[in-house]
């Protein structure tokens, strides 16, 4: 761990700027890959990723410069480089970044089991081999595939202010689809869909469920190439944690980023409806509605102590009893809007700056078991897994799609619907909740590739939810419109 | 650094490690960027970034395996990274299963490009887009600087592919909230038609200070431009892969399983010349094919590996299966006469976030973004707020296809996940006699 730790101090300590303050920040992600399609194991895939970020900051200017080269040579050059385009955007720059507080601090953050090795090669192909045989032989299931991603990444932030940070994670990522054709429609049943990982080890892949699933999802997948479309027009609805993580990301996670609603992102990932001056006041969603910003979760997939710009890491609520708290906003965001913030300012590597990022945004559970959930629907549909998903760059329009949906009748379950869909608007949405799953329903899960920022970056995002019940919402199916 | 020289000197401390019946390929990819983010017409975070990436594939018999690595740049101290790359590969290959579909071109090919671009100096550029953009609300991104691609294998394949370009794609925001969004890429930066782009997102902004419409959800003629189109062919282009059709994971299934029809003015080919992409993948030398032709399926995209497992001929799609540079066949309709011909209804600039609502049936949704204005007796009457599509490519470039502008455009991609995208798509703008807004 931390391998090149003491010889990147020492480089760093001899690099030489005529900048007022400088940083830089190590990144190394290795990864290993390994899937079974088919029933035919894939060639994997391992990779070692190393580079550096230098930043320079010059009469209130700051640049950066990002290099694979990490030679004391190549290091200099970078610093140099990022101080002249930091001296070259004088008078250009729209922030000001003499005052923002340094981050100092030396800590250590290591993800409790970081250091356990994990089986080789030769055991997953075992593990997903065998996962994979049990999907039965149908002809109608034309696709199918079991894979095991894990990424370890070691971050070291050092700055000229003193500052060393170190962080080591461990992400591991099961999945497992399958899909059912009859040569016009086809089906894909999968466990947890795009958005299936947590941090830490062997043990992340038994408790997501991967061993043993793959004759439900198979049958499931099967059920769904024989069920009827999803009816149109309103219903209740409840939405799974799989989906749920979605539905928070998409329509509480985004808009509450502050770079957003100050305008950085407006000519790429978008604005928001949420206004600097609704924080504090507004009403987002029904009084059953507490969402956190909680990097302190274990296993969660961005759980941390500083972020990349070295802020220290603490729970806060952005939504408390319905009523909208605080924004997604770094050290930066925050000097610049005044308004009080989280340690939100993440990257997705080396070879891109910090900007303001979801990290772990969850719901809060509420008190319902899941049979008192769908025992208080009347006329309802359940949806779990997102498979698809659009809103509009004001993320207030929005448009998602599940693998899965049962009819729920008069309190009880139903028959299982495909395509189910459904559409709404964040800004009211939220107050349609009526119904929050309690800590049995609850599941921690995240996406590995949430994209923003220009240029663009993909970064680990966790959500955990309860399953959650929403009234009157416009759900429909698929083919006719 | 000289990456070609780089990329060789590689090449030739790899080769001596071989062993016996060992095979290798080695694909590398490099860039020295240049990003400068700009919000409210100033300088909002800017940087470079210098980064080159090797991915050493090893070959024994039917077992083979890949490793991805960071290299410096400087030879001494990659070949120790590149050999331990190659020891580690080593250690597990031979116990490997062996792929049963796995198909190696053994081949010797050669393919080489070198477009040697004048991207501008940063400082010149910041200081010609900030001159322009005195007085406006202006957010975007303008990347440049060379890039690197090259593909060699020890039975003789080699690619190299270098080029220098830069992409500034940006917005002008209006004070109500509507904006404008322009894009000007290319391998030489021009002052002139810089400022005649400029000045060109200037005029449509005036427009955009009328007052919004607001729409009804419903069926409406409309007019996508080629960045809208651009889009739609984004969510369909990975639907010609081979094994996406034999999978049930194409949205053209139904198009090539002969149920389901596109119209006959939709012709579509994957072409080599004239795209930005390399002229190569790691499966050889790209080709040259037609995907659609007047509105039926004509080639897939065919790599290697789906020729074995389904019993295809491979045509040089590479393993991804994914089009690098489509081009699609423009129609009759002169750019002069859109908004006469569209007469009543939207005509939209660009679309935003896309995807499946029903995958299988072609259906897709996605929002209008930018500048999107409402036309009336063939005359533009004021912009429209954001709307919700949700429609079946079978039906609107199925029989309500009207037409297809007589020019079709090349857009350059400004995606920089990872690293700078390649490719391109060269569309024209498409006439829709209904198209159906949802929300």
């Amino acid at each position: 761990m931390f391998e090149s730790a003491s010889e990147l101090s020492r480089r760093f300590a001899a690099l030489r700027s005529g900048a007022d303050f400088w940083s830089l920040r190590h990144v190394r992600e290795t990864g290993e890959h390994y899937r079974v399609r088919r029933d035919v194991a894939l060639p994997p895939a391992f990779g070692e990723d190393c580079g550096a970020m230098l930043t320079a900051r010059v009469a209130g200017v700051e640049a950066y410069a990002a290099t694979s080269d990490l030679s004391q040579a190549g290091l200099q050059a970078a610093l140099e480089r990022a101080e002249r385009m930091a001296r070259a955007l004088a008078g250009h720059a729209l922030l000001e970044t003499r005052d923002l507080p340094l981050p100092g601090g030396v800590e250590d953050d290591v993800a409790p089991g970081y250091e356990r090795p994990l089986a080789g090669p030769a055991h997953w192909f075992e593990v997903l081999g065998a996962e994979s045989a049990r999907v039965p032989r149908d002809a109608r299931l034309v696709d199918w595939s079991v894979g095991l991603a894990v990424t370890c990444v070691e971050q070291i932030q050092l700055d000229s202010a003193g500052a060393c940070l170190r962080r080591a994670q461990r992400f591991v990522y099961p999945s497992l689809s399958v899909t059912a054709s009859d040569g016009h429609d086809s089906q894909t049943r999968s466990l947890g869909g795009f958005n299936f990982g947590q941090q830490g080890g062997a043990e992340v892949i038994e408790r997501l469920g991967l061993i043993g699933a793959a004759p439900r999802i198979a049958d499931e997948a099967l059920q769904l190439l024989l069920a009827p479309n999803t009816p149109g027009g309103p219903r209740d609805l409840l939405l799974m944690p799989d989906q749920m993580m979605l539905q928070i990301h998409e329509s509480i996670g985004h808009p509450l980023e502050l770079d957003r609603i100050l305008g950085d992102e407006r000519n790429y990932a978008g604005t928001s409806f949420v206004r600097l001056e609704d924080f504090g006041h507004y009403r987002y969603g029904s009084p059953l509605l507490d969402v956190t910003f909680d990097p302190g979760r274990a296993g969660e997939l961005a759980s941390y102590r500083h972020d990349d710009d070295g802020t220290p890491a603490r729970r806060e609520y952005l939504i408390r009893g319905g009523i909208l708290q605080r924004p997604l906003g770094g050290a930066l965001s925050q000097s610049r809007s005044g308004l009080p913030g989280v340690a939100c300012s993440r990257a997705c590597s080396w070879n891109r700056a910090p900007i303001d990022r979801m990290a772990n945004l969850n719901v809060e559970p509420g008190e319902r078991s899941l049979a008192q959930l769908i025992g208080g629907i009347e006329r309802g549909i359940l949806m779990s897994t997102n498979r698809s998903w659009s809103i509009d760059d004001a993320r207030n329009k929005f448009q998602f799609g599940c693998e899965w949906g049962r009819l729920i009748e008069n309190g009880e379950l139903r028959g299982v619907v495909k395509n189910p869909n459904y559409r709404g608007i964040s800004a009211h949405f939220w107050r349609n909740l009526a119904a929050v799953g309690d800590a049995s329903t609850v599941e921690v899960l995240g996406t590995p590739c949430c994209g923003k920022g220009e240029p663009n970056q993909a970064v680990r995002v966790g959500h955990a939810s309860p399953a959650c019940v929403f009234r009157n919402i416009d759900v429909f199916g698929g083919a006719a419109r | 650094m000289n990456a070609r020289e780089h990329f060789h000197d590689l090449l030739d401390s790899l080769r001596p490690l071989l062993r016996g019946d060992e095979g290798f390929t080695l694909d590398y990819r490099a860039e020295d960027s240049e990003f400068v983010r700009f919000n409210r017409a100033r300088v909002r975070q800017a940087g470079q970034v210098r980064q080159i990436h090797a991915t050493l594939a090893l070959y024994l018999g039917e077992r083979h395996a890949r490793f991805e690595l960071s290299l410096s740049g400087t030879i001494e101290e990659d070949r120790p990274r590149l050999r331990h790359a190659l020891e580690r590969l080593r250690a597990l290959v031979p116990a490997l299963a062996p792929d049963p579909y796995l198909r190696l071109e053994r081949e010797p090919w050669r393919s080489e490009s070198s477009e040697a671009g004048a991207p501008p100096e940063v400082a010149t550029a910041v200081g010609q887009i900030l001159d322009a953009a005195a007085g406006l609300d202006l957010v975007g991104i303008h990347a440049a600087g060379p890039q690197y691609q090259g593909f060699a294998s020890s039975w003789g394949a080699f690619g190299w592919h270098a080029a220098s370009s830069f992409n500034f794609d940006w917005s002008l925001f209006h004070a109500n909230g509507q904006a404008v969004k322009s894009a000007y890429a290319g391998q030489r930066w021009d002052a002139g038609t810089f400022a005649r782009r400029m000045a060109s997102a200037r005029e449509r902004l005036e427009y955009l200070g009328r007052p919004a419409l607001t729409l009804a959800p419903g069926d409406y003629r409309a007019y996508l431009a080629p960045a809208a189109l651009d889009e739609i062919l984004d969510m369909l282009g990975g639907g010609f892969s081979a094994q996406a059709l034999a999978s049930g994971a194409s949205p053209l299934q139904r198009l090539f399983a002969g149920s389901a029809r596109l119209s006959p003015l939709v012709t579509l080919d994957e072409r080599v010349a004239g795209g930005l992409a390399p002229a190569f993948t790691g499966e050889g030398p790209r080709r040259d094919l037609r995907l659609l032709a007047a509105g039926l399926p004509g080639e897939r995209l065919i790599g290697s590996r789906s020729a074995a497992e389904y019993g295809l001929t491979a045509n040089g799609a590479g393993d991804h299966e994914h089009p690098l540079s489509l081009a699609m066949a423009g129609g009759e309709l002169d750019e002069r006469d859109i908004l006469a011909r569209l007469d009543t209804g939207l005509y939209i600039g660009n679309l935003w976030y896309l995807n499946f609502s029903d995958r299988p049936a072609g259906r897709l949704t996605g929002m209008t973004r930018f500048a999107t204005f409402w036309v009336e007796n063939g005359r533009i009457q004021a912009p429209v707020g954001t709307m919700r599509f949700d429609d079946s490519v079978f039906d609107f470039l199925g029989p309500h296809l009207e037409a297809l502008t007589r020019e079709p455009e090349t857009i350059l991609p400004a995606g920089t996940y990872g690293a700078r995208q390649s490719g391109s798509r060269t569309l024209p703008g498409a006439l829709l006699g209904r198209f159906t807004l949802t929300l």
